[in-house]
């Protein structure tokens, strides 16, 4: 049967035919692909120098801190030995009569790339990358779980609203009303007795789980409220209201619908809130209840570093700058992925 | 109003009880107890256990925490003598009462807190306005990164670079030391103003960002652009208009940094060595010292509780639009 319409060379007729059709799609131009929102952000990003450039160098630190084995293998200096009173180093001192590094600069040397520690000889490269590795993957550990509890709970008081979200919400107000430092000091030696004899040595690893745990209590609730807020406003919104009407499920709902809007606001929290993890967890370490000696962490080379401060204030040095470098760029990264999710949250 | 303050405060009694009860519980839930740690390695049980009376750590749980509890409101009888009203119980360290060991530590805490927030507030907001008002200019930049790089600064860092500074290698000034404002305001200024100055410094660099960022909104407000088209003058329309505008987001937040504050103050003291009440709280924790854990918990708790009411009420001030309800 010869169809009269395909005769004419009606535009149907010809999508219809698969030999056209192949070809028309050959010739379309790329440029019509659309564009999901997560590769929209990462072209912004992509554009924004500064952003680049700061997650390169967050990046580098934390490919430094994997690989501080294998770099200390190559300065050839480990964390734990002392330097200046091991007898195997006696050909090599490090330290003068009164403990403090020869040399200058708190002993910067060939084999001490950034001096060593005053008392002890410790070698400050070692202690550092050591200590960046406690610290950035313990903080990395401590944030997802913030997340993903932080997440949890403010999707249940956003999504089901009313008596819920009002019991959530005192829950989080709660938790927000505690003085969260002085928390953190009286409670880590109570969270590390539940797993270890008072008087016993306690076990690095007990002492990790014990910030985690601490961290862990009184970190969720800023996400919470963040994620709170947003499934609120999501919650009325026409399209998750179609999805309800067509029968699907609420727990369909959250992932299909309300989740991939709340994406943006949490890996923007992420950022900031990776960072300030750590900095908690040195303040911990600094106030001498989080790491304990020989555990290499950064915020403990701080609490050495004040003690050693009359004599050997370089000490202080290579640690600090490490940290304000690490920080400031992790917050400048946190403002470009924030203009890179939202283009009208210029500054 | 008045009906606002009754609901709050109620709010926040019910708070710190709850607060007390959480710290009580989970310290008496851990497995060591003060006793055994306070009698040593080789503890024999009947001495074990007289320690334990005396501290009263042989009365059910229920029991102590009531008595805990009802001391802040009653005030408690102890052996070697009476607790009066709000009775935070004695400490298991040193034997002294709690709440006269935290009176004493105090003073510090809020004074330097108080004598950073007055130079961050007024620092910080002052350069941000100002970048705001010469926004692109090299003032701005120069303010913008200053605040950038400073905030990134942590306490636990510029404190010893402030001491090797001023105190060690040059001897301009003494090492920090809390003089009793009351006794000698300037032996006080002098002896905090390095923790003061340290302290506000990162604050300072935040509230500049803050500061800088709320007025450029505001600026950009319909009403603002409304007052510039009708002609009144740049001046008064940046400090009557934009100005005020500007406070509500920094109110908010002060209000919300106040825990962030007495954690600064915490870290401070810390750092140079100063005895308030963050070191209060680390020998409660180390010393695993119950009472006085709970009395620093509940005290710190309790001014972050009355501050925040206070910043509610100053918020309503502020922003006409909040009524307090």
């Amino acid at each position: 049967m010869t169809s009269p319409t395909k005769a004419e060379g009606s535009g149907s007729t010809v999508a219809l035919d698969p030999d056209l059709a192949s070809t028309t799609e050959v010739a379309k131009p790329k440029k019509l692909e659309g564009r999901s929102p997560g590769q929209l952000m990462w072209q912004r990003f992509r554009r924004d120098r500064t952003g680049m450039f700061c997650a390169g160098v967050v990046i580098s630190y934390f490919v430094i801190a994997l690989l501080a084995p294998v770099i200390t293998a190559l300065s050839g200096t480990n964390p734990y030995t002392l330097y200046g009173q091991d007898p195997t180093y006696a050909d090599q001192p490090v330290l003068d009569d009164f403990g403090l590094p020869l040399g200058y600069l708190g002993g910067v040397s060939g084999e001490h790339w950034f001096g060593v520690e005053p008392q002890y000889g410790r070698d400050l490269f070692a202690m550092l990358l050591y200590g960046m590795r406690t610290s950035l993957f313990m903080a990395l550990g401590v944030t997802t779980l913030l997340v993903i509890t932080g997440v949890t709970i403010g999707l249940i008081g956003g999504y089901f609203g009313g008596r819920t979200d009002y019991w959530v919400g005192r829950i989080t107000d709660f938790f927000l009303s505690f003085p969260q430092q002085l928390f953190f000091i009286a409670f880590m030696p109570v969270v590390t007795a539940f797993f270890v004899d008072p008087r016993e040595e306690t076990p690095t690893y007990f002492r990790a789980l014990a910030i985690l745990i601490v961290l862990w209590l009184l970190g969720w609730m800023g996400m919470a409220r963040l994620v709170r807020s947003t499934v609120l406003s999501l919650r009325e919104r026409e399209f998750v209201e179609a999805a309800k009407v067509s029968g699907a499920s609420p727990w369909r709902i959250v992932r299909k619908e309300i989740l991939p809007n709340v994406v943006s606001p949490i890996l923007v929290q992420f950022t900031y809130q990776l960072p300030s993890t750590i900095l908690t967890i040195a303040f911990l370490s600094f106030a001498g209840v989080g790491f304990v000696e020989p555990t290499p962490d950064w915020g403990r080379l701080f609490a050495a570093g004040a003690k050693y401060a009359e004599q050997d204030p370089a000490f202080m040095f290579f640690p600090g700058l490490a940290l304000v470098v690490f920080v400031l760029c992790f917050n400048l990264l946190g403002d470009s992925v924030r203009d890179a999710f939202d283009p009208k949250s210029g500054r | 109003m008045l009906q606002f303050i009754i609901r709050r405060t109620v709010g926040a009694a019910l708070t710190l009880f709850l607060i007390g009860a959480t710290t009580f519980f989970l310290f008496v839930a851990a497995p060591s107890d003060y006793a055994s740690l306070a009698c040593g390695k080789d503890c024999s049980p009947a001495r074990l256990e007289s320690i334990r009376e005396a501290l009263g750590l042989n009365l059910p749980i229920a029991q102590q925490f009531w008595d805990f509890m009802s001391g802040i409101v009653t005030g408690r009888d102890f052996p070697d003598g009476h607790c009066a009203a709000p009775c935070l119980g004695q400490s298991f360290y040193s034997g002294d009462m709690v709440w006269d060991t935290i009176l004493d530590r105090f003073p510090l805490t809020i004074t330097m807190t108080a004598g950073s927030m007055v130079v961050f507030l007024v620092v910080g907001l002052g350069a941000g306005m100002l970048a705001a008002y010469k926004r692109g200019s090299t003032v701005d930049k120069v303010a913008t990164g200053a605040s950038m790089v400073l905030s990134s600064f942590q306490i636990y860092f510029l404190g010893p670079i402030a001491l090797t500074v001023l105190v060690y290698s040059t001897g301009w000034m003494e090492d920090p030391k809390y003089v009793p404002i009351t006794e000698d305001p300037v032996g006080w200024f002098v002896g905090l103003s390095i923790p003061m100055v340290v302290m506000s410094t990162i604050f300072t660099a935040q509230y500049t960002r803050m500061a800088r960022a709320s007025m450029i909104e505001q600026l950009a407000e319909d009403h603002v652009r409304t007052a510039r088209a009708k002609g009144m003058s740049q001046k008064y329309v940046f400090f009557r208009y934009a100005w005020r505008g500007s406070l509500i987001p920094i109110v908010t937040i002060l209000g919300i940094d106040l825990s962030a504050l007495l954690g600064g103050a915490v870290v401070t003291e810390l750092t140079f060595s100063l005895q308030g009440i963050g070191r209060l709280a680390v020998d409660g924790a180390l010393h695993k010292d119950l009472p006085l854990t709970m009395g620093v918990m509940l005290f710190g708790a309790f001014f972050i509780l009355i501050l925040n009411i206070l910043a509610d009420i100053v918020y309503a001030y502020v922003d006409p639009r909040v009524r307090l309800s």
